[in-house]
């Protein structure tokens, strides 16, 4: 097996059996990255001279007899995550320039384990966005089909996952942005509930929703990126203080006597032909290793993208007003301060960042907010008792990710309602603040990924973990290459 | 639902964008098509139903009022589009 194609538990038994030293590790994924990028776009910034530096360090660390499971690990993250000394954009002009002046936490986790740092990856400006279009640094391609979107926001830390870029990634997810991605660039991406992973240091989007996560190549990788990054962090007063399981350990215990909920208003009509045959098939996957089915229903789910496109763009409104060009960031030539405040911003932003800013502003205005952001709030609580009630009678849920495999670039960038429809099965979930994961489960005729989404309930990121890798171990769709 | 240039105007106003006319133009339909989109959350009633501003129940969370080091003034300052000494330098504020 060729050092791309190497999974984390694959790559650290043959880093700590010295068959393979980090630093050949690194220069292979650089390498390939310096090989595909022109092709696929997934990088912001590649830090070649750093990431040599940090796999020689791990290699001395290794050689000490300290070869913990991301020791020496080639990673890359999303342009989101605060990198102390590494520009940071975030997608964004308005932050060009920026270099950070301290990490964040998930990203300090990963680095004392020994990770090695290849880059800081391409997504939707602001994480805005559900096709990696909205970036101010040229769009990530598909890497299963180059003319296709990779999905977004965190587009470019699913494409460089399956175009054998960096060995896993993490990325952030208010909407769907981890799960969405993951799905359309066959990799496995998982969302952890609500306050699991600290948000300290990754540039805020929608504060209740955003939720830090990996992207990986199998479902073990992910176990063991997500025990490397959960717990409470002091910084993060949202960060939940409950204990860590080792996620690793409960992988095996299998599905036997699992009951799997279907909501029954994620099979609609509209969905894919290839979709609805990847999750029938899924299903007889499940059934024949033993999990039972129960249909569900959460009534809700229909109100859930109006509920989200409230919520998350008045939170937005209200955490991108500090990009005034007075402390970091784009500062304008202005005639006085206000003009100040608004030329760096209408310069800096672009249009999906300002479309949103313009609806959340609205939304939060005299004479509407009752209207439109206190309503959403309400109906999230619905929401929220929908999956309460239906968690009742069920350990996991299965959905699809996405109604559809990706779709063309340039498709809905005219359109944004259509282009935010997208995300109709992956938006409950964080308005929940629940946790779940998108998982390989098929191809489109096309070739085209198609992912599996398993819904956990608050906490209980072991169950889709468990669930995930049981049906990874009936399958073989992780294990197909991208073309690229 | 109908979104004016007018609404657009004042709108970008409280949020300190300035648009283009055509951004004005392109704006005012799609947030037209976006908004008359959220109206379907008014079907639902949601009388005596409390919202939620956070998916995990938590009140407030306290930790020990210790001093702890900073930043510092350097690495605060490093990103300052202009600066003098330990300040950061913006237009005049009051003529």
């Amino acid at each position: 097996m060729t050092i791309i194609d190497m999974t984390i538990h694959e790559l650290h038994a043959a880093l700590k059996g010295k068959q393979i030293s980090s630093v050949e590790a690194t220069t292979a994924l650089l390498e390939r990255i310096t090989a595909v990028e022109p092709q696929v776009g997934s990088f912001i910034t590649v830090t070649p001279e750093q990431a040599l530096a940090a796999a020689k360090a791990a290699d001395h660390r290794i050689a000490s007899g300290d070869c913990q499971l991301l020791t020496g690990i080639p990673l890359a993250i999303k342009d989101i995550f605060l990198t102390e000394g590494i520009r940071t954009t975030c997608g964004s002009r308005i932050l060009e320039n920026f270099i950070p002046p301290y990490s964040a936490t998930s990203w300090e986790k990963l680095r004392d384990c020994g990770a090695v740092l290849l880059g800081k990856l391409n997504q939707d400006e602001f994480a805005m966005g559900s096709s990696n279009e909205s970036s101010a640094y040229g769009t990530t391609r598909n890497p299963w089909d180059t003319t296709c979107i990779p999905g977004g926001s965190s587009g470019g830390s699913a494409a460089s996952v399956a175009a054998r870029q960096a060995v896993a990634t993490l990325g952030t997810d208010t909407g769907g942005s981890i799960r969405q991605p993951a799905s359309h660039c066959g990799c496995v991406g998982l969302k952890p509930t609500y306050g699991r992973v600290s948000r300290y240091g990754v540039i805020a989007y929608a504060s209740s929703l955003d939720q830090v996560g990996p992207l990986t190549r199998d479902v073990a990788d992910c176990a063991i990126m997500l025990e490397a990054i959960a717990g409470h962090d002091p910084k993060d007063s949202t960060s939940v203080d409950t204990p860590v399981p080792n996620y690793s350990a409960s992988l095996t215990q299998g599905v036997k006597g699992m009951k799997i909920g279907l909501p029954k208003e994620y099979f609609i009509d509209g969905l894919d032909p290839d979709v609805q045959k990847a999750m029938d098939a899924a299903i007889d996957t499940y059934r024949r290793l033993g999990a039972e089915f129960v249909e569900i229903s959460l009534p809700n789910t229909d109100y859930a993208v109006a509920t989200y496109y409230l919520i998350a763009t008045a939170e937005a409104s209200s955490n991108l007003a500090r990009y005034d060009g007075v402390r970091f960031g784009h500062r304008a030539e202005a005639d006085g301060l206000l003009d100040m405040y608004t030329k760096s911003r209408s310069e800096g932003f672009g249009s999906e960042v300002k479309r949103r800013i313009m609806i959340g502003t609205y939304a939060l205005s005299s004479g509407y907010y009752d209207a439109y952001y206190v309503k959403a709030q309400k109906v999230r609580t619905l929401i929220m008792n929908d999956f309460v009630k239906a968690f009742a009678d069920v350990d996991v849920m299965l959905t699809p990710v996405a109604p559809t495999p990706a779709f063309k670039i340039g498709e809905k960038i005219n359109d944004p309602l259509q282009m935010y429809l997208s995300d109709i099965f992956t938006i409950p979930v964080n308005l929940a603040g629940t946790c779940a994961m998108s998982l390989p489960a098929g191809f489109s005729a096309a070739g085209l990924p198609i992912g599996l989404q398993l819904i956990g309930k608050p906490f209980g990121e072991e169950s889709i973990l468990r669930a995930g890798y049981a049906f990874e171990q009936a399958t073989e769709w992780h294990i197909r290459k991208a073309t690229i | 639902m109908k979104i004016t240039v007018a609404d657009v105007e004042h709108v970008a106003r409280l949020a300190r964008l300035e648009l283009t006319p055509g951004e004005k133009e392109l704006f005012a339909g799609q947030m037209g098509a976006i908004l008359g989109y959220v109206e379907k959350l008014k079907e639902l009633d949601t009388e005596g139903i409390v919202p939620t501003s956070h998916a995990v129940p938590m009140e407030n969370s306290f930790r020990e009022d210790i001093a702890r080091p900073s930043i510092g003034l350097e690495k605060a300052l490093a990103n300052a589009p202009s600066r003098a000494g330990s300040f950061f330098v913006v237009p005049n504020v009051i003529e």
